[in-house]
């Protein structure tokens, strides 16, 4: 079974169709990468998938989006649950202005866990599990502005995991980044492949390449092709994708 | 090519006359501002005693001090702060983080800016009429103090809504992503990131309301009163109201010109001590929302 499955998902924003007819699924514990030229959609439909397109007015949706085979969009849906289940990270790394310790504590304590050990313990888990204990072992207390970009991106993502998401989807997570901080990011989402499944937009071919198992590629709104990232990469079935990797377009 | 040297000879010329009228103007307008504070301190530092700040008025004010006024002044703004801080930012956080976009939000907004340019003394009439005789108020600290709130309440709601417009929105999605409700995100997120500018909207109300006279005119200001107020139901004296009672309709006017530099030298020192004041606070909140 597939961990999200989409069919036949149109989007407007206003009169503007911004996504025709996506149909697009990922397999548990694989990670996707969505590639293709800006205002291609792309981020358009990461965004659909914790209902983050919700806060903006004014659009409309149809078709279908289940993951673990509930649709999202149904009526009876939880959006809070829902986007506790799908993480998400974004461009330009966003911590709250808060301590360390409280960035990663905030999603346990609006989700309503008070038991003071509970809360530590998972802090401690998800700032180990994006490799950024030893740097922020002694300063828990002190703001998360003092990080370095890339750092403050690590607890960005430890903040994601700390409320047990099984979904995580990354909008261009290392854009804003120097390379030795995308590497170590790179390295991060390989090791939490293992756990999540992993939604990617990236802008960089390299690093789609690099990390994703499978690639969609979109243009002008629509889900040109998806297939494994090395099928993508050496022999895509469509021109139009093959003119957009080796960078004759886009 | 010599044409062209020419031209960009030209050009440079151009800009230099440019650049050169902009900064004169640009210091002309703070030159201004500091031939009146000075012609203020001038003829006013003469007067600035202990007493001065510190004595009730005597011999048909044109001795002694303005004490009460001065108080009276703190207590206007203070009633008129705790009414109009709260409300400004509420409806502010409403409209912007709330209300979806649409006609019912844009006539809000534009009847906030048509608000803010209301002449202040109708703002004078509208308050007498309503705290002052339908409230029965009475001519009170009280009635003065929320004549002075309504005044600045846009200037709080304009100056509140930039602040959490200039929030960026991935605070607000990183927050809703972890599952915090509207309400969470931005108490906990939205507003912590936006008060210290907030607080400029405090700081400009604060000069605004203790300068202006005409709304206290109808509603709170005294002549002559020889005692301080008790209570918000007092009325009260004001700098302002002082001010232009010594300088056009004293019982003698020649003689209480200076005590007239005098308080408005006052005046300015509380307005401009209430902004640093202020941005202090700004600094301190601004370093302490990045900690808690």
């Amino acid at each position: 079974m597939h961990k999200i499955e989409s069919k036949n998902v149109n989007f407007y924003y206003g009169e503007n169709q911004a996504l025709h007819d996506i149909s697009l699924s990922m397999k548990t514990n694989t990670v996707t990468a969505l590639i293709g030229p800006s205002g291609c959609g792309k981020s358009t439909y990461l965004r659909l998938l914790n209902r983050m397109n919700d806060l903006i007015d004014n659009t409309q949706m149809s078709g279908s989006i289940l993951i673990d085979g509930n649709d999202i969009y149904a009526k009876n849906t939880n959006v809070d649950d829902l986007r506790k289940n799908v993480g998400m990270v974004f461009q330009k790394p966003n911590p709250f202005p808060k301590t360390i310790y409280e960035n990663v504590a905030y999603g346990l304590r609006v989700n309503g866990i008070t038991d003071k050990k509970l809360i530590e313990e998972r802090v401690i888990t998800s700032i180990e599990q994006v490799a950024l204990w030893d740097e922020v072992k002694d300063k828990l207390k002190k703001s998360a502005f003092e990080l370095s970009g890339g750092q403050q991106q690590r607890l960005c993502i430890a903040r994601a995991l700390a409320i047990k998401p099984s979904v995580l989807l990354m909008d261009e997570p290392t854009s804003a980044l120097d390379p030795i901080s995308t590497s170590k990011i790179e390295e991060l989402i390989y090791e939490l492949k293992n756990k999540y499944t992993i939604v990617i937009v990236t802008h960089n071919m390299q690093q789609a390449g690099r990390i994703s198992d499978t690639t969609a590629f979109f243009y002008m709104g629509e889900l040109i092709e998806h297939d494994t990232t090395k099928t993508i990469f050496t022999k895509p079935a469509i021109k139009q994708t093959e003119d957009y990797i080796t960078g004759r377009f886009g | 090519m010599t044409k062209e040297i020419r031209l960009a000879k030209k050009k440079r010329r151009n800009q230099k006359i440019a650049f050169g009228l902009f900064s004169l103007i640009s210091y002309a307008v703070v030159a201004i501002l500091f031939v009146i504070l000075a012609f203020i301190v001038i003829k006013g530092i003469g007067v600035i005693s202990w007493e001065f700040i510190s004595a009730m008025p005597s011999n048909g004010m044109t001795e002694g001090g303005i004490y009460p006024a001065i108080i009276g002044t703190l207590c206007l703004v203070l009633v008129s702060m705790v009414f109009a801080f709260p409300v400004g930012v509420l409806a502010a956080i409403y409209m912007n983080e709330y209300v979806k976009e649409g006609w019912p939000k844009k006539i809000i907004k534009q009847m906030t800016n048509n608000l803010a340019g209301v002449p202040s003394i109708v703002f004078g009439l509208f308050g007498m009429s309503l705290f002052v005789n339908k409230m029965g108020f009475g001519d009170s600290i009280l009635a003065g103090g929320l004549t002075l709130g309504l005044l600045v309440l846009p200037i709080v709601i304009r100056t509140t809504e930039e602040s959490l417009k200039a929030v960026d929105d991935t605070f607000r999605q990183a927050s809703f992503g972890l599952g915090a409700s509207k309400w969470e995100t931005t108490s906990k997120i939205v507003f912590p990131i936006a008060f210290p500018n907030i607080i400029t909207g405090l700081i400009l109300s604060i000069g605004r309301v203790s300068g202006e006279t005409a709304p206290i005119l109808f509603t709170v200001a005294a002549y002559f009163l020889p005692k301080l107020p008790t209570s918000i139901f007092d009325q009260a004296m004001a700098l302002p109201y002082h001010l232009y009672v010594i300088a056009t309709s004293g019982t003698n006017i020649e003689a209480s010109r200076a005590m007239a530099y005098g308080t408005a030298l006052i005046l300015i020192i509380i307005v401009l001590i209430s902004n640093l004041l202020a941005n202090a606070l700004r600094k301190y909140y601004g370093k302490k929302v990045k900690m808690n």
